[in-house]
């Protein structure tokens, strides 16, 4: 039963993900990343852990993709217009070159590990929680912070010409 | 027939109850509502149909029913089509870990199947551990129906009122959520049902006694959430036609509405479960069955109906704030307010030992 649901809910990601970067609709994309990350909610669910899944939905489907939405309906983008993509017939070729290797080599790794969970997750919450704010974690834990605090700061200094 | 069979038929079976009960009490508070509404206004009401008017609902269901179904040409054809179904769909999910009423046994009667004789059950489909958590999600998603209602009629009401309903949603989801953080910490779990059993003996175990700055936060963020008057900007008449569900008509607007009601009845059952004491009578003494059958469902209906009597009022009562007011009340007095009572609590909690 789990196995089956994986196996749907894999796909799901898989295949809506295809579609934010395929389709030239911005909003469809922004929906489909919407699905992408409800599925992924539900492998977090499957893996055994609830509330890592419920949070998953709250921050990233529910708060972060309706801000984006939000921008989207204000600014009205209807449909980006077909234009060639910048740099021609090499940079094309070699970004298909490197999308070759890289499905090649996840098709090694799959093909040599056994694919089992690495050791029986069966922690709580609360015990999760723990760990993660042990000395131990607790330096990369505020490191992936400043990073994504970063990342957002460059963000609004790059799509604003005038700070 | 195999354990397993057994659980899937007991949840299917809730499954149609929870959904068919909703469903009649979706129709059901159409005719309650606009009654009571006009008795507050001095009016009748629907009175024509029916004994006191009670079959309006059905003639409305069958008018809606059999209108014609309009669509703006320059519509965006399949999320015109998916928004009201993806309304609905959320606000029927979140009904999935709400319980309704006490767990109770099954009575003992010999035309039953052995396995259903005295057997345990509730009316609660799924016991999630993150019970709570998973409502706030599902709300949160329950977001995308209406904007993208706003967005695909591409006209210019329906886009004012999908990013007035997109902005509202998101402000007042966190005090919202915050307004549970206390009950979560007293309960010391995200399940409905221990914070309900947190409530059993006198009425003063209530939640709402000890935790009545949530309370009121919940209330007027839960409105708000349901963009209910006094925050019903996103559908306001007199500005912007009918909001987000302007352009639509039939049947895909009466799915928008039940999406709406059956979310306003989640917030009702919600507030009795979290706040109310669910099932509990609040007297200690009062026998928990009658002749066999479970009288928690009694208090528990009429905590909830007392709820969605206080909802009508309200909306009989006040009228619609300013876009501005209603922004800074979500930012600058609900959200502190209930920032301020989590702290106060959690300082409470850390001195005085755990549990509330």
């Amino acid at each position: 039963m789990d196995a089956v649901l994986f196996y749907v809910f894999a796909a799901l990601a898989v295949a809506s993900a295809v579609v934010v970067i395929a389709q030239r609709n911005a909003i469809y994309s922004a929906f489909a990343l919407v699905v992408t990350l409800c599925s992924l909610a539900v492998i977090f669910a499957l893996l055994g852990s609830p509330f890592i899944a419920a949070l998953q939905v709250i921050v990233y489907a529910g708060a972060i993709m309706v801000l984006f939405l939000f921008v989207l309906m204000l600014l009205n983008v209807r449909r980006e217009e077909d234009h060639p993509a910048a740099g021609g017939r090499t940079l094309r070729g070699v970004g298909l070159a490197l999308v070759t290797l890289l499905v090649l080599q996840a098709g090694t790794v799959l093909l040599r590990s056994d694919l089992r969970p690495a050791a029986e997750f069966d922690a709580s919450t609360v015990e999760m929680a723990e760990t993660l704010f042990s000395p131990q974690f607790l330096y990369a834990f505020e490191a992936t912070s400043i990073l994504i605090l970063a990342a957002l700061v460059g963000a609004v200094v790059l799509a604003k010409k005038e700070l | 027939m195999t354990p397993f069979t057994q659980d899937l038929l007991i949840a299917v079976v809730k499954i149609a109850v929870v959904i068919g009960t909703l469903l009649g009490a979706f129709s059901l508070m159409t005719w309650i509502e606009r009654r009571t509404l006009a008795f507050m206004q001095y009016r009748l009401g629907p009175n024509r149909t029916g004994p006191f008017g009670l079959f309006q609902p059905i003639a409305d269901g069958i008018k809606l029913f059999f209108k014609e179904e309009v669509m703006p040409a320059a519509a965006d054809k399949w999320t015109f089509l998916a928004a009201p179904v993806v309304a609905v769909a959320t606000a029927l999910l979140a009904t999935a870990v709400i319980p309704y009423g006490p767990p109770f046994s099954l009575p003992g009667w010999s035309w039953l199947p052995e396995w259903l004789q005295g057997r345990d059950v509730q009316i609660l489909i799924a016991d999630l551990e993150v019970g709570l958590l998973f409502i706030f999600a599902v709300t949160a998603l329950g977001v995308y129906g209406l904007v993208l209602a706003g967005w695909a009629a591409n006209s210019k009401y329906s886009l004012l009122g999908g990013l007035r309903s997109s902005a509202q949603m998101f402000s007042y989801e966190l005090a919202l959520g915050l307004s549970w953080v206390t009950l979560i910490m007293a309960a010391q779990s995200f399940r409905i049902n221990d914070i309900v059993a947190g409530q059993a003996g006198w009425f003063w175990n209530w939640n709402v006694v000890l935790h009545f700055p949530a309370f009121l936060v919940y209330f007027l963020a839960a409105s708000a959430e349901v963009a209910r008057i006094p925050f019903d900007l996103p559908e306001g008449e007199s500005e912007i036609v009918a909001g987000f569900h302007t352009e639509y008509s039939s049947m895909r607007f009466a799915l928008i509405q039940m999406g709406e009601y059956i979310n306003l009845i989640t917030v009702a059952v919600l507030a009795t479960n979290l706040f109310l004491g669910g099932w509990n009578s609040g007297i200690p003494g009062i026998p928990e069955t009658l002749l066999g059958f479970p009288l928690g469902f009694l208090w528990w209906g009429a905590k909830v109906a007392f709820v969605l009597f206080v909802f009508i009022w309200l909306r009989g009562t006040l009228p619609r704030f300013r876009y501005d007011q209603l922004m800074q009340f979500g930012w600058k007095v609900l959200i502190p307010a209930a920032a301020v009572w989590v702290m106060i609590f959690a300082g409470w909690v850390a001195l005085a030992g755990r549990g509330g």
